[in-house]
């Protein structure tokens, strides 16, 4: 994957462009020491790495804007980061960039139940936001898999979703307002607790722009009363095809589960060895849950059941207690840590159209083949959200390559049948060059636009999102 | 009038174009709009594809909002957002189309619930100020790919492009309704009990107040032993604020629900003559601006959030609502009152600049519905 170079003048002036982030940070704060910045080198994306020119790690919106202020006039690139938990390298430093990292802006700022929202800081982890309001009977409901470590100011950038968008929409559809800091130290607030836009819907195309807009600092999410109660229900077929078409018949049954989810044969096995969930031997496995009062639950399992059995599952099973449920999540929650142990894993997230899933999971299979490469797939099955988990040998010659190569034909694929690149994960660098297979160049240049009037100087995180040779002359009259 | 009829048609009459055009799908929401010449979108019409197993729907921009929404009832599905019907309120004839909707960002009492139309849009193409057509998002209802420029042109009124197409994540048919009514309340009471009703794990899909009857009613919407179940729950959780109602009389339930919808209180026929705002604050702000606004209160929706509003013609209304967060939008005045207010709430400046920074990239020749929403500045 390439990086552009970096510009070697920012690198000769590093003692004085750090000794000015001093002046406007504590001490701490403000991390250059070699063996120090190599700790934010990657993200999850580990296949890539570069230690950045330096790291900080500013404390309130106010610190932000210094910094970005000191960066703007220094015309040195920023890197927003989170936790460092993006899968597509969104966190991944140039040797001449600043990562600013929000991980000290972890504060809960308002908490208001009657008008259904809470405000924090963006450096607090996505599940700690449904914990500052559980106790009380509410959640935050976007749940990416990474939701123990992942932050908002993440989740923002990369428009999150997670296994229970369904019904619930992904962040951008549970995002209300932000405070957010322009590459120059403008400090703005874009919405608030309002339900819409006094005029351009400016938070719409902020969530979501991999953090190449702006640093988000604080952020107003809508939180939801807690449903009364939740059960899955678990389903095992002889073949992929059979479980597909079993998810398009749920959907057009007029029931809407809250997640649909998808494991075939090597996935489950996998998780079997690793979890024990105790799930049945067969090709295909989907987990229905469905929400609401108890008279909601039995009538919407009751209709999923029936489709369930015109299908001929090989297994049909409705939990019957909280520990039954726990037991049907157990392996589908641990399916990327099982696959972790048996094989390095690059994780894809094109989305389908929905009835497009046999025709999808057959090619993979073909393709599957031709590399030599095997794939278990895992994913959000009801909102066409496919996680193909392609299994390598990262110290074998060749297969980091091969790998991506089977990777980015996947992608295409999704693309050919009217999907998209990405679901959830965000472009970042991984996707980059695969941008003009989804878009033609006039729909990349408007995008582009948008960049142009946030970040004239394209200085926020400049090296992600778009193919490096159609934001080349942009770069370049920017430094 | 220009009335392209395929989307290349549209590029040509934009690229071509020597002045001001004034956009129009079905011709039921001319707010603001006084000059340029007329362009129609409504011959883009027809459903271009139909996936009722992957939720989704993409129609050309001039397609009916009633030709699509019947098309899905008849595979038991709708559009989630309740789009508002502008017709009475701004005593227009003509045919609400899907773009026009979009434009707009029509959404009525169940954004509460489902989000607006913004939030179901998922694929747009349009054409912008320079004659290029532009596509963004898709057909999949899960799509980080590259910048979301379908919500920035949810609500844009035209002014960044002109829509030829949009897709739409849509939801399963409703199978039982049931509404609640508690009388006898002022908006503070209102507010309170709306907002309960919200926090409750009870799904409410509407939540709105008449205050000229005091009137506080509660959608609840589902398969019916689910709903009977929640709408009695309910009644239990709100005793605090009176005895709670069902309506029995389905046809009278449609048609208040469309009333709050289309905000019927403000139309000329019950509001009388005078400026029609629209006021967009927090729930709990609610009672506030029904203190400073009184009588001129018609509607409130969106369990406080939404404030619907007739004031005498030329009300400078946005000064008495300073210190309130939020925002109030002009929809109905005369020509010289939309000059003199503005139609959208001023912004900071740092924003404002950022409206027109788009606005001049994506219209360089400033064309588009010009005047309309031309991010005048708070400080300006």
């Amino acid at each position: 994957m390439q990086m552009p170079q970096p510009d070697p003048a920012i690198i000769q002036r590093k003692a004085e462009i750090v000794a000015r982030l001093q002046r406007v940070l504590p001490h701490d704060a403000v991390i250059h020491e070699e063996h120090e910045t190599r700790a934010y080198e990657c993200d999850a994306l580990t296949a890539y790495r570069c230690p950045p020119l330096a790291a900080v790690l500013p404390a309130s919106t106010a610190e932000v804007a210094a910094v970005l202020k000191v960066c703007h006039e220094e015309g040195v690139p920023v890197v927003p980061r989170g936790s460092g938990t993006s899968l597509a390298g969104g966190a991944l430093p140039t040797a001449d960039c600043v990562i600013l990292g929000v991980a000290r802006l972890a504060e809960v700022i308002e908490t208001n139940y009657p008008d259904r929202y809470i405000r924090v800081q963006t450096g607090r982890t996505n599940l700690s936001v449904t914990g500052a309001v559980e106790e009380d009977g509410w959640f935050y409901a976007p749940d990416p898999s990474s939701q123990l470590a992942c932050a908002i100011a993440g989740n923002i950038g990369m428009n999150s979703g997670g296994a229970h968008c369904l019904k619930y929409g992904v962040t951008t559809n549970n995002l209300l307002g932000v405070t957010m800091v322009m590459m120059d130290g403008t400090v703005v607030e874009i919405g608030g607790a309002h339900l819409d836009a006094p005029g351009l819907d400016l938070l719409g195309v902020i969530c979501g722009s991999e953090g190449q807009l702006g640093v988000v600092t604080e952020a107003t999410l809508r939180i939801l009363p807690k449903p009364e109660g939740a059960r899955p229900v678990l389903m095992g077929f002889d073949s992929n095809e059979v479980a597909g078409e079993c998810v398009s018949d749920i959907i057009k049954a007029g029931v809407l589960p809250v997640a649909i989810e998808f494991m075939d044969r090597p996935c489950i096995r996998a998780t079997e060895a690793f979890a024990g969930a105790g799930y049945p031997d067969c090709e295909a496995l989907l987990i229905v849950e469905v929400e609401g009062s108890p008279a909601e639950i039995d009538e919407q399992l009751g209709v999923i059941m029936q489709i369930a059995r015109r299908h001929d599952p090989v297994e049909l099973r409705e939990s019957q207690s909280a520990e039954e449920s726990a037991r049907i999540w157990l392996g589908r929650k641990s399916a990327f840590g099982a696959m972790g142990q048996i094989n390095d894993y690059m994780c894809l997230d094109g989305t389908i159209p929905v009835n497009e899933l046999p025709h999808v999971l057959r090619r993979i299979g073909e393709l599957s083949e031709q590399y030599g490469l095997e794939v278990a797939n895992v994913f959000h099955a009801g909102d066409g959200n496919m996680h193909p988990l392609i299994l390598f040998n990262a110290n074998e010659e060749g297969q980091l390559e091969k790998c991506e190569a089977f990777g980015a034909d996947i992608l295409r694929l999704c693309v050919e049948v009217g999907g998209c690149l990405t679901g959830e994960h965000g472009v970042g660098i991984e996707k980059r060059d695969l941008m003009l297979d989804q878009f033609a160049p006039d729909d990349l240049e408007a995008q582009l636009r948008v960049k142009d009037v946030f970040d004239p100087r394209w200085l926020l995180n400049p090296a992600k999102v778009f193919p490096l040779a159609v934001t080349q002359n942009r770069r370049q009259a920017a430094g | 009038m220009l009335t392209p009829r395929d989307e290349a048609e549209l590029s040509e009459a934009i690229a071509g174009a020597s002045g001001a055009l004034r956009i129009t799908g079905g011709g039921t929401r001319p707010s603001g709009r006084t000059r340029g010449e007329v362009l129609s979108t409504g011959h883009l019409s027809g459903i271009r594809l139909y996936e009722p197993g992957a939720l989704t729907i993409v129609a050309g921009a001039g397609t009916p909002v009633t030709e699509v929404e019947e098309a899905l009832a008849a595979q038991n599905q709708r559009l989630p957002f309740e789009p508002i019907d502008h017709r009475r309120l701004l005593e227009q004839e003509g045919v609400p189309t899907i773009g026009g909707m979009v434009a707009v960002n029509a959404s009525g009492p169940r954004r509460i619930q489902a989000g607006a139309c913004r939030d179901s849009l998922i694929g747009v193409r349009f054409v912008d100020g320079a004659g290029t057509v532009i596509k963004n998002g898709g057909r999949v209802m899960k799509n980080v790919t590259g910048y979301d420029l379908v919500k920035l042109l949810a609500g844009s009124w035209g002014t960044l492009g002109v829509m030829s197409e949009l897709s739409f994540k849509v939801l399963p048919g409703i199978a039982a309704t049931a509404t609640l009514r508690l009388g006898g309340l002022a908006a503070e009471g209102a507010v309170a009990a709306m907002s309960a009703a919200l926090g409750s794990p009870y799904e409410v899909s509407g939540a709105a107040y008449l205050p000229d009857e005091g009137d506080v009613i509660l959608r609840i919407e589902g398969f019916e032993a689910s709903v009977a179940y929640r709408a009695e729950r309910l009644s239990g959780l709100l005793e605090r604020f009176g005895a709670a109602r069902t309506l029995t009389d389905r046809a009278e339930e449609a048609s208040r629900w469309r009333a709050v919808r289309d905000a019927a209180a403000c139309a000329p026929s019950e509001g009388g003559a005078g400026d029609v705002w629209r006021i967009s604050v927090r729930p709990s702000d609610g009672p506030q601006v029904a203190e400073r606004l009184g009588s001129r209160m018609r509607l409130v929706d969106w369990g406080g959030g939404l404030i619907w509003a007739v004031v005498p013609e030329g009300q400078p209304l946005r000064r008495e609502l300073a210190g309130i967060a939020g925002h109030a939008t002009l929809l109905r005045a005369a020509p010289e009152t939309h000059a003199a207010l503005g139609m959208f709430h001023p912004e900071p400046e740092a924003l404002a600049a950022v409206s027109r920074g788009l606005r001049a990239r994506f219209d360089p020749r400033g064309i588009l519905n010009p005047g309309l929403m031309d991010g005048a500045s708070a400080a300006a």
